[in-house]
């Protein structure tokens, strides 16, 4: 389903702020995989998420989605194939437009607006049927403003605007970082339940190892930019975080330095 | 007494400008200075139009057209030349002074010899003041309709969107350039039409018309949002049109209570910095409450 070869991307070359951020990525998904992605701070998570979304171009490699090569497409025009939830819980919304507002609009994703009424009425049954699974009684507040919602409810909606329209690839960057715990266990238990049931292919980014482990059917974890370790299936689901340690050890000749990594 | 229809008509005709400015300062989240040239653009390629013998209706339109120009230049600046939006707002400006003194051929038109949107109907028994307020209120009630459903449409929504948050609209796949350019496009032509009315109404165009328009018109969202709210996008419409006409009854209050007019600028600078500076204001007060109180 993506297929990624050998991307690279450096930042600011040729100054004093370089930053080598990818160096030679590559990652073959197939369709319902569910990988987590786990690294240190400045392994490259957040550049690689965003180099498949678009947000910047890279310096070198391919990116395919499906069958369709979309390297050089910009950031809008990849929306069509990929639902995004991002780590700022503000970040996915428009704060100032009402909960049904932001649903017509992610029901619309990757289609070109037209003049028709943005948010019609007879929209509204679906998005109550969509809403109520997340028990957070939105389906009783689709004329509300979305800024008036918690974090938690935000990423949740956001979740749900993600996948509305079926992404052929989700990626969802640290989404649960900026919750408190028992919200983030909540947003992390709806993300399993849609991604599971519906079986789409699924990259999410996490600070949180035992999550990594528990959730998905393969997990990979970036060092400098490079991938260090890939595991799936069987192997997987027997790693514990003491395993993931030692490997990362053995593999990249150091201890791991980042406290938020190990803390959690 | 004999003022009040003159300013609520100003107040109706200077509020599409008002509506214009809502778009890009309050829709957009961008301070467009395009507007100190576009107003006078509409009041010279309407007058110029007239006085070549156009229908004055029609010129309106041209009016409108030369203000999405305006528009797109400015948009063309900040989207795709990714120079800051306040910066490309004044290059337009700037160029626009030049282009204006073009159109006209030189700083000042008369129309009080040609046929205006306000005497080509020439009905007996009405004033040209009344007039005024007739045409300016339909043009504003149909311009406000028109912008309450064009906003309400999925294209219009998605304007919307990118000025509240332009990563979640990029995420649903919307071209945040386009929308940027479609709505300084819009802004622009009701700024420009504004220009159109107002230069028929006072008789004339004049290339330095446009200073402190940009002023003016935030004067005029601000008093509207305070006095009138901002629940929904067809309360804040309704109260940008309030807040251009409440702004012209303060300006004809103090003029009459003797200020002089040449202090008129300073005087609605000072009114939209105070109004601007209020949610500030309103905190620091409400911290220094709860620290006594404590």
């Amino acid at each position: 389903m993506l297929k990624i070869e050998n991307i690279k991307k450096t930042f600011n070359p040729g100054t004093i702020t370089e930053k080598v951020a990818l160096r030679g990525v590559s990652l073959h998904l197939k369709p319902g995989d569910f990988v987590t992605v786990i690294g240190g701070n400045g392994a490259g998570k957040s550049t690689l998420m965003n180099a498949i979304a678009g947000t910047f171009k890279v310096d070198t490699g391919k990116i395919v989605i499906d069958g369709k090569d979309i390297t050089k497409l910009p950031e809008h025009k990849r929306a069509k194939y990929i639902g995004r939830v991002f780590q700022d819980p503000m970040m996915g919304t428009a704060a100032n437009m009402q909960i049904e507002e932001n649903l017509a609009i992610a029901s619309r994703r990757g289609q070109f607006p037209t003049l028709r009424w943005s948010a019609p009425e007879a929209q509204r049954t679906y998005f109550r049927e969509q809403l109520k699974p997340l028990n957070l009684g939105l389906e009783d507040r689709l004329e509300s403003k979305v800024g008036l919602l918690s974090g938690g409810q935000r990423q949740a909606l956001t979740l749900l605007m993600a996948t509305m329209v079926e992404p052929k690839l989700l990626l969802l960057d640290e989404h649960t970082a900026a919750l408190d715990p028992k919200t983030a266990a909540q947003v992390l238990e709806l993300t399993n339940n849609i991604v599971n049931s519906r079986k789409l292919t699924t990259l999410m980014i996490t600070h949180n190892m035992r999550d990594a482990l528990a959730c998905g059917n393969r997990l990979i974890m970036l060092h400098e930019g490079k991938i260090l370790i890939d595991v799936s299936g069987e192997e997987k689901k027997s790693l514990t975080i003491k395993d993931l340690l030692a490997m990362f050890e053995k593999a990249a000749g150091s201890e791991l330095n980042s406290d938020a990594l190990l803390l959690s | 007494m004999d003022l009040i229809i003159p300013t609520i008509s100003q107040g109706l005709l200077w509020s599409l400008l008002a509506i214009g400015v809502y778009i890009t300062f309050r829709v957009l989240d961008i301070a467009d200075l395009t507007v100190e040239g576009s107003f006078p653009l509409g009041a010279a390629v309407a007058a110029s139009c007239m006085l070549g013998g156009m229908n004055p209706v029609l010129s309106i339109f041209v009016a409108a057209f030369a203000g999405m120009l305006a528009g797109i230049v400015t948009g063309f600046l900040c989207t795709k030349l990714k120079i800051p939006a306040l910066l490309a707002g004044i290059l337009t400006m700037i160029a626009l002074y030049s282009v204006n003194l073009h159109v006209m051929g030189k700083a000042n038109l008369s129309l009080l010899n040609v046929e205006t949107v306000f005497t080509m109907f020439g009905i007996p028994d009405v004033t040209l003041s009344n007039m005024v307020l007739v045409i300016g209120a339909a043009v504003v009630v149909f311009t406000g309709v028109l912008c309450y459903w064009f906003f309400g449409t999925e294209i219009g929504a998605s304007i919307r969107a990118t000025g509240c948050n332009p990563h979640m609209i990029r995420a649903n796949g919307i071209n945040t350039d386009i929308t940027v350019i479609l709505g300084l496009l819009i802004s622009n032509a009701l700024v420009a039409v504004s220009g159109a009315l107002v230069a028929q109404a006072n008789g004339f165009a004049d290339v330095g018309m446009g200073v402190g328009t940009i002023v003016i018109g935030l004067a005029s969202v601000i008093i509207g949002e305070v006095l009138f709210g901002t629940r929904s996008f067809k309360n804040c419409l309704i109260s940008v049109i309030l807040g251009s006409i409440v702004y012209r009854a303060v300006i004809a209050i103090v003029l009459q209570m003797g200020m002089p007019p040449n202090d008129l600028k300073l005087f609605t600078a000072i009114l939209v910095a105070a109004a601007l500076s209020m949610p500030l204001c309103q905190a620091k007060l409400k911290k220094r409450k709860v620290a006594q109180d404590a």
